[in-house]
């Protein structure tokens, strides 16, 4: 790998007394959760940085193993939470792709919809915690009213906020409620306005183009090497996005571009960001207008949860609803990986199947967990409060590093 | 970059930032004070269990066992039992129902696998969510306190109609 070591990084034959070792979290406040770093540090500048995770390590691969597969969804909502809806999809595409269905029409747009609004609601809080570790703390509270916008058309669809488990194997928990288009559409109105405000705060401002510009460069062969994903990557100007180059649901035939920022540094990766979100605005809207009529759930009986009407009146539709929820549904043996581009990157999926109703193994490539890897590269040489600035730009979460 | 045009640069920057927020003020506000003002629920909210009764009081639940089996956090608890009284004196709506029925809130993770289970309509989520407690054995529910004639509504929070938006609520000055 050749990852450009700098200069600074010599005076490690420096007499050790001119060193010291800090460490910064877990409970430091800008490490976004249980990381800890461990900082060796000359003045203040790092020489040396060293990511621990695991403090919030609860196992969650090895309970797919003891869950069926449709128990599953609700445990990948507990991974990145603010983008459950992203690894729900991730997770029951996996299934789907295993067990071969069909998803219907409706329920593909919908997904694109929901997964659209939620990657919006994920880099508002990015956008949010990231300002506010920086020093600008306006822009936090306009990116949270907006994110409730948005928590609420999931909860008026789910049910939930944080852990929606909307999207099912086979199709979707139910339908959207009546009146949710408009809301949605009332919603895509006003998102702009709210964008130009947080321009108005952040982008032209000189104090936040100081603390970003020319911190923790990344090129695009470093970016490559270090197996980045998502903004981070496209922050390095590498135009990789996996709705791109390996569509899903149905992204191929959606019309928006792919930001990408040449310099590779924290600026460059905020405003791929922000541009990501005018994009996912751009998809919202469309997703919207294609919405039509239709069913939800795929047509396989022995997967997908039948109607409730049908199960109520139906003596077959009554058994296959005991059989499924009782017993699950068997899964034909094999593996499968399935890649989606997650609010923070590549969300891959790999399941392997051994032919019953429970997983044999479940492994998810999480974004974050990768991203973090490349920190120690990006902080070297750079002083020790640019670190919290580099931490938010690679937009981190430590439920999903851990699992 | 020189001090002068930095110390300008830099007041500009604050300006146009403040704009933002001086703009605001004449604006309605989205805050809610809760516990102060109730705090609006969606239809769909999934809070805590109510086990219902039919139109003459029985309980409707029939001991399937099917939410048990469909919960994640297996935190479903359940005893059947049968009674073979006359319909008019039974407890619930067919001769087998549930002598203890406990959901324990410290496993229960709000997913609403239960309800999507159960085939006789007889425990939906409802809407209270201030479930914290002072002592954790308090968290285990059984069935005197889900029973749907058993639960008082909190008037901190409403449910939305089904079309309502929401989010004009917030706009109330």
């Amino acid at each position: 790998m050749s990852v450009t070591v700098p200069p600074q990084f010599e005076v490690l034959d420096r007499p050790l007394d001119t060193q010291m070792t800090i460490s910064m979290g877990p409970q430091h406040p800008s490490t976004h959760g249980v990381l800890r770093l461990e900082l060796v540090l000359d003045g203040e500048m790092i020489v040396k940085c060293t990511p621990d995770i695991g403090y919030l390590h609860t196992g969650m691969e090895k309970l797919f193993e003891y869950k069926k597969y449709q128990q599953g969804i609700v445990i990948t909502d507990r991974m990145d939470y603010l983008n459950p809806l992203g690894n729900n999809l991730a997770y029951v595409m996996a299934v789907e792709k295993l067990l071969g269905l069909e998803i219907p029409e409706r329920a593909q747009v919908i997904r694109v919809l929901m997964c659209e609004l939620q990657r919006i609601a994920s880099h508002l809080v990015w956008l949010g915690t990231h300002a506010l570790d920086i020093g600008a703390m306006t822009i936090f509270f306009y990116c949270f009213r907006e994110r409730e916008k948005i928590l609420n058309l999931i909860e008026a669809a789910s049910g939930g906020r944080l852990t929606p488990s909307y999207f099912r194997i086979g199709g979707l928990m139910m339908d959207l409620p009546a009146g949710f288009e408009r809301r949605v559409q009332q919603f895509i109105d006003g998102f702009p306005a709210a964008l130009k405000d947080f321009q108005n705060l952040l982008t032209g401002n000189t104090i936040f183009h100081r603390r970003t510009k020319g911190i923790g460069i990344v090129s695009a062969e470093d970016a490559i090497d270090l197996g980045l994903t998502g903004p981070s990557l496209r922050g390095s100007g590498v135009a990789i996005d996996v709705r791109r180059t390996n569509p899903y649901t149905g992204y191929e035939t959606y019309d928006f571009e792919i930001p990408t920022e040449p310099n590779g540094d924290v600026w460059s990766r905020y405003m791929v960001r922000m541009r990501e979100m005018h994009e996912s605005w751009k998809i919202t809207q469309q997703a919207l207008d294609r919405l039509k009529p239709g069913p939800v759930k795929a047509d396989a009986p022995k997967v997908v949860l039948p109607d409730r009407e049908a199960m109520k009146t139906h003596m077959d539709a009554l058994i296959h609803h005991f059989l499924i929820v009782a017993e699950g549904f068997n899964v034909p043996a094999g593996e499968v990986y399935h890649p989606i581009e997650a609010s923070k990157g590549e969300l891959g999926v790999y399941i392997k199947s051994d032919g019953g109703p429970k997983p044999a193994r479940v492994h998810f490539r999480g974004p974050s967990f990768v991203n973090l890897s490349a920190l120690p590269y990006m902080v070297n040489g750079e002083m020790l409060a640019d670190v919290v600035a580099v931490i938010g730009s690679i937009d981190i979460v430590l439920g999903e590093i851990d699992r | 970059m020189s001090i002068i045009s930095d110390v300008i640069e830099s007041t500009k920057a604050i300006i146009k930032g403040m704009g933002v927020t001086f703009s605001y003020i004449p604006k309605e506000k989205w805050t809610v004070e809760y516990p102060d003002e109730p705090v609006t629920v969606q239809p769909r909210y999934r809070g805590q269990h109510l086990l219902h009764v039919d139109e003459h009081g029985r309980e409707k639940c029939v001991a399937c066992f099917l939410c048990a089996a469909a919960c994640p956090s297996d935190c479903i608890y359940i005893i059947a039992a049968d009674d073979p009284r006359s319909p008019e004196e039974r407890i619930g709506v067919d001769e087998r129902y549930a002598k203890v029925y406990n959901i324990d809130y410290g496993r229960c993770i709000f997913c609403g696998f239960c309800v999507e289970a159960c085939p006789k309509d007889a425990i939906t989520h409802g809407y209270n969510f201030e479930l914290s407690v002072y002592n954790r054995a308090d968290l285990l529910k059984t069935k005197d306190d889900l029973l749907i004639t058993k639960q008082k509504q909190s008037p901190n929070y409403r449910v939305a109609f089904a079309d309502e938006d929401v989010d004009s609520e917030y706009k109330e000055v």
